[in-house]
């Protein structure tokens, strides 16, 4: 089966810094993929890459087997590669339904009735419909976590990029947030996810890669590469 | 809940406001036969303000693109028509042909000013009004820094000549109010507000920013140039250091921080509330400027949203519906009665 979205020897540099190495890692249509690793590893940079935030210094990106490289990030996600960002980035002066609204008509490319459905199912999934009349500049930060994956959802992606929408929130918020992604999972869409807090994580993931100063230094398994002798000593730590 | 909540624009409230408006809009074209002459031409400047609050909300506060200086199109606009008179063009005519002109001047200087962000493009268009003022102060063929006149239209009746400049004045209004409308309410009004707001999350969800930029920059910019054409059609004289004076983005910030930046019906209001300002106390001349001022910082801080704020959420419909709601079913309650009773979650 062709990958949805690969990377082939993706390098960035920063000046004379390296930020990432030869990386190397496909996505399987459906697949979930956990990235986890210590900080300054390049992950969000890997995740820039992917959603053309960020021009590699080498290497090629591809979506469904075409290559996307010089693709800029409207287009990628108009081609369904959906991006969450670490901290939500609402627009603040529009309200939560129309935060979405921007995402099914440019995103998913949606008009009129259509687009409108496919907000109020978003806005349903993500358990926003209370709040979409809202303006999006007074949401708290779990509701801002949600909106920015509701809007990610809306574009209708086939592969979403999420980076650390765990980070910040209490057990209880980080596990309806895990039900939330499995839900997107289960409607097959493949999913990049960045997290630091693993056990959440390996909840959701069929792979994990893990990356160390700008390389991937394991991909597999989730249980085999967390036990993986490099993965413990770069990132895990040898006291656990 | 009752069922899956559904996304509406408009209600029948809002629709019967909209018809209302339109239908008011249309009966305006009436005024010049039904008030004196002094009225129509009071009228006529009230427009242009209107033209100008719209144009510069539409850039500033939907687009992001603070601007100090579409003083630049206002006096580009007005000497571009006496150019065109001077070369035997019907001044009605010149008139419409400076507002195309302003967009082409828009087009060209969009690759230049749309390059910088925040205070650099505040600035930079700012100093292009400024540049523009110079050079038409330097060419004797426009009057140089003593103003010129629109000469032309002495051959009509001074009532006559009124009424036609305010009815040329009032298709412009209404067609570029149409024009703003329209490119709220379809997907390109959530766009704009959405790269004003982040332009990588934008990006991000499929937004491509510099068209629309661009669209705002030109349509803003051929709304001030026909407002400095009309402008001069109405007073018949113009000197470059007035038309082109900073204080007219002063004047544009007081009626869209008044009325309501970042909504459509707010620099309306705005307009109206400067113009009767200006006709009651312009007489105390600096002490009116600071006054405006005043007030204008009063708004900024303690009213963000300005008066349309105030009257616009009490509503039970929009006037003129360019945003969305989500609402329960059945339909029996009106757009604004469910958009509180959603928020108040």
């Amino acid at each position: 089966m062709t990958a949805v979205l690969e990377g082939r020897d993706l390098s960035v540099r920063y000046g004379d810094l390296p930020v990432l190495r030869d990386v190397g890692f496909t996505v399987a249509p459906g697949e979930a993929v956990g990235i986890v690793g210590p900080n300054g590893a390049g992950k969000t940079t890997l995740l820039n890459v992917l959603a053309g935030a960020v021009r590699p210094t080498g290497g090629t990106v591809r979506f469904d087997g075409r290559d996307i490289t010089r693709a800029r990030p409207d287009q990628r996600a108009r081609m369904g590669i959906g991006r969450a960002f670490q901290i939500p980035r609402p627009f603040g002066g529009m309200t939560v339904l129309e935060n979405v609204v921007v995402a099914a008509t440019h995103g998913a490319g949606l008009r009129g009735h259509a687009a409108h459905r496919r907000c109020a199912d978003v806005l349903d999934e993500c358990g926003l419909t209370t709040l979409a009349n809202r303006r999006a500049e007074s949401l708290g930060l779990l509701h801002r976590k949600r909106l920015e994956l509701a809007r990610c959802l809306a574009t209708g992606p086939r592969v979403v990029l999420l980076d650390e929408i765990g980070g910040g929130l209490t057990d209880a918020e980080a596990a309806e947030l895990v039900a939330a992604v499995r839900q997107v999972r289960s409607a097959g869409t493949a999913i990049v996810w960045i997290e630091h807090i693993v056990h959440v994580l390996v909840q959701v993931v069929d792979r994990l890669i893990c990356m160390d100063t700008g390389r991937v230094i394991a991909d597999g398994e989730p249980a085999r590469v967390l036990g993986d002798a490099v993965v413990i000593d770069a990132y895990l730590g040898r006291t656990s | 809940m009752t069922g899956p909540w559904q996304v509406v624009r408009s209600g029948r409230a809002t629709r019967l406001a909209t018809s209302g408006l339109s239908a008011f809009g249309l009966l305006l074209f009436a005024v010049p036969f039904l008030f004196r002459t002094d009225v129509v031409q009071q009228l006529t400047t009230l427009c242009t303000l209107v033209i100008l609050a719209s144009m510069w909300n539409v850039l500033a506060g939907y687009g992001g693109l603070v601007s100090v200086g579409q003083q630049a199109f206002l006096g580009f606009g007005a000497y571009a028509t006496v150019f065109l008179a001077q070369r035997d063009v019907h001044p009605y005519v010149a008139v419409v042909l400076a507002a195309g002109l302003s967009a082409v001047l828009a087009v060209a200087l969009a690759p230049l000013l749309l390059r910088l962000r925040g205070g650099q493009f505040a600035v930079g268009t700012w100093v292009v009004a400024e540049a523009l003022a110079l050079l038409v102060a330097l060419d004797e063929d426009l009057g140089g820094g003593t103003g010129v006149s629109l000469r032309g239209l002495n051959a009509y009746a001074p009532d006559w000549r009124r009424a036609y400049t305010y009815w040329l004045t009032l298709a412009f209004t209404l067609a570029l109010l149409v024009a703003v409308f329209v490119l709220l309410r379809r997907r390109t009004g959530v766009a704009i507000q959405a790269v004003r707001d982040d332009e990588d999350a934008a990006a991000a969800l499929g937004v491509r920013a510099g068209p629309l930029k661009f669209a705002l920059f030109v349509l803003a910019g051929v709304g001030c140039g026909a407002a400095g054409a009309l402008t001069l059609a109405n007073t018949l004289f113009i000197q470059p250091q007035s038309i082109f004076g900073v204080q007219w983005s002063a004047y544009l910030l007081f009626m869209v921080l008044v009325g309501g930046i970042g909504s459509f019906e707010g620099p309306i209001l705005g307009a109206v509330v400067f113009f009767l300002l200006q006709d009651w106390f312009a007489q105390f001349g600096a002490w009116y400027l600071i006054g405006l001022g005043l007030v204008a910082i009063g708004f900024a801080l303690f009213r963000p949203r300005g008066l349309w704020s105030l009257a616009g959420d009490r509503l039970p419909f929009r006037l003129l519906p360019v945003g969305y709601a989500l609402r329960e079913p059945p339909a029996t309650g009106r757009l604004g009665g469910s958009r509180r009773s959603a928020s108040r979650q």
